[in-house]
């Protein structure tokens, strides 16, 4: 799932209150109720809430300390007192996803920018949540970089059937991988459904949220009266769509 | 108004060679967009233009004059640098006072920092948060602040690292606009960016770094849409651009980068096809 909207529209906020960072840590009036993976978050502590819910920052720089990678994959689980046996096999097995197990002895802080986003990531997989929630996780990284983050992303939805909460402002890149956008403004949801309804819909198109371009291009084709078949929302499937007209 | 001649630049700490004879010309009003891998040297580079580092070997001049000869300080004055991570750059209790401090730095009487201060809160937004601690505020936010107490002082040179990260898509188009009007006002934009959509947008000019080198430069146009070059220093072309090189075949040119101009050749297209039935 895409979460995005204007800046400063409760994205971030939401998020938090996704791992129990609020209410437990920032101070603030809560109402309603809060379930995640079957727990009231406020009734569980973030160490709790941390077993179910991992989250993955903006930049990876913040959240990297060790003085190996190892150390940094392993730190989490640690601190959950998990057996040393369980602690090797889980961090061997979130080096393997991500594609970093190379760069198992290296200093976090000499790496690329990507090749820290993918430590950042493993950190989190380590602790096997069923929710990952990635907060722009690729504005630090080079377009091919940020490309392959979102192709790590999508395989650990895929294959290990890990839920993916992405909040990204870009989604030109993301889009193609998300069953479902989520629009906030001013602290409220109010746009909730799949990528190609969102995407065309008028409201998305007022807000200013920054729709991918393959999905614009086809906006400003019907405006001018040529609609045509389908709603892209990647490169890929606008240049098929074309094609199968152009061929005619 | 930038010279940079051959300049080789180590890092003491690391040891890491950033830059390896990089020679780059900016002229007064330009803007410029410099891309690239994730250490390529881009940040580097621009470091090296307000004298925050100064080359090994060769020279960099700002307006004539070599930064090895000029202080920081009096360097900041004509070149203003927003760093890519705010929180490097802001420490004051509140958004006004940030934007204020550099401006008592350089003496300027209150009556002009009251002005300056109030004209740069308003043109970005951040009026409301005038009295408001900048560790309050949100990533995007905090940006603006950043930029916001640069622009005060109004240096003839901006240099901004990475400014659209945290900006949603309004604060892009309203960046856009903003460096527009700084380039008509003749003062000289350098971005370090990531964001291809961003600069496929502004079509500046554009410098692409690889491994402490410049290996292309010229329009956006011409850099973002040569796949070979653009891969080679880890830069994906902007998705108009992938559409159209896939319809490359059938007659499409493949130098195609936004969408106006993408919807006006298809349209065209279309609509002589309407003609001949």
């Amino acid at each position: 799932m895409i979460l995005t909207g204007p800046s400063g529209c409760g994205k971030t906020t939401l998020c938090r209150c996704f791992n129990g960072l609020i209410p437990h840590f920032y101070n603030g009036q809560l109402d309603g109720e809060l379930s995640v993976a079957g727990l009231k978050v406020n009734e569980h502590a973030i160490y709790e809430m941390a077993q179910k819910v991992g989250l993955v920052f903006q930049n990876p720089e913040n959240q990297l300390f060790a003085l190996s990678v190892e150390k940094d994959v392993a730190f989490g689980l640690e601190n959950l007192g998990v057996s040393r046996d369980e602690i090797r096999k889980r961090v061997d097995l979130a080096l393997q996803t991500t594609e970093i197990t190379e760069l198992r002895e290296r200093a976090p802080h000499e790496l690329s920018g990507g090749q820290q986003q993918r430590v950042a990531i493993a950190c989190v997989l380590a602790m096997q949540p069923d929710i990952m929630v990635f907060d722009e996780p690729t504005s630090f990284l080079d377009p091919l970089g940020a490309k392959k983050i979102f192709e790590v992303i999508n395989e650990l939805n895929k294959k290990l059937e890990i839920t993916v909460i992405l909040v990204e402002h870009r989604l030109d890149l993301a889009s193609k991988y998300a069953d479902r956008v989520v629009i906030m403004n001013n602290g409220k949801i109010i746009l909730d459904g799949k990528p190609r309804e969102i995407f065309s819909s008028e409201e998305a198109r007022l807000m200013g949220v920054g729709i991918p371009k393959a999905t614009l291009l086809w906006q400003t084709l019907q405006e001018k009266g040529f609609q045509l078949k389908g709603i892209p929302t990647s490169s890929e499937e606008a240049t098929h769509f074309l094609r199968e007209v152009l061929k005619k | 108004m930038i010279e940079v001649q051959d300049v080789y630049f180590t890092y003491q700490t690391t040891g890491v060679e950033a830059l390896k004879g990089v020679s780059l010309s900016i002229r007064n009003g330009e803007f410029v967009a410099i891309m690239g891998q994730n250490g390529a040297g881009k940040t580097t580079l621009v470091k090296q233009f307000n004298g925050l580092l100064k080359p090994n070997k060769g020279n960099v001049l700002i307006d004539r004059v070599n930064t090895r000869n000029i202080s920081i300080a009096q360097l900041a004055r004509k070149v203003g640098f927003v760093f890519q991570n705010p929180d490097h750059q802001l420490f004051s209790e509140t958004v006004e006072d940030e934007v204020a401090f550099a401006l008592k730095n350089f003496g300027f009487n209150e009556e002009t920092i009251e002005k300056r201060v109030t004209w740069a809160l308003n043109l970005l937004d951040l009026t409301e948060y005038r009295k408001t601690s900048p560790f309050m505020l949100s990533g995007g936010e905090r940006k603006r602040v950043a930029l916001a107490s640069v622009l005060a002082w109004d240096p003839e040179v901006v240099i901004l690292d990475e400014p659209t990260i945290g900006q949603d898509h309004q604060q892009k188009e309203t960046l856009r606009q903003f460096i527009i009007q700084l380039n008509s006002q003749g003062k000289t934009v350098v971005i370090v960016t990531h964001d291809v959509e961003f600069v496929a947008e502004c079509n500046p000019r554009v410098t692409l770094m690889s491994e402490g080198q410049i290996v292309a430069d010229g329009r956006a146009r011409q850099i973002l849409t040569n796949s070979d070059v653009a891969l080679k220093a880890f830069v994906v072309p902007p998705q108009i651009t992938q559409i159209f090189q896939g319809l490359a075949d059938l007659g499409f040119p493949a130098d195609v980068i936004d969408v106006s101009e993408a919807g006006k050749i298809l349209i065209e297209h279309f609509q002589a096809e309407r003609n001949k039935r």
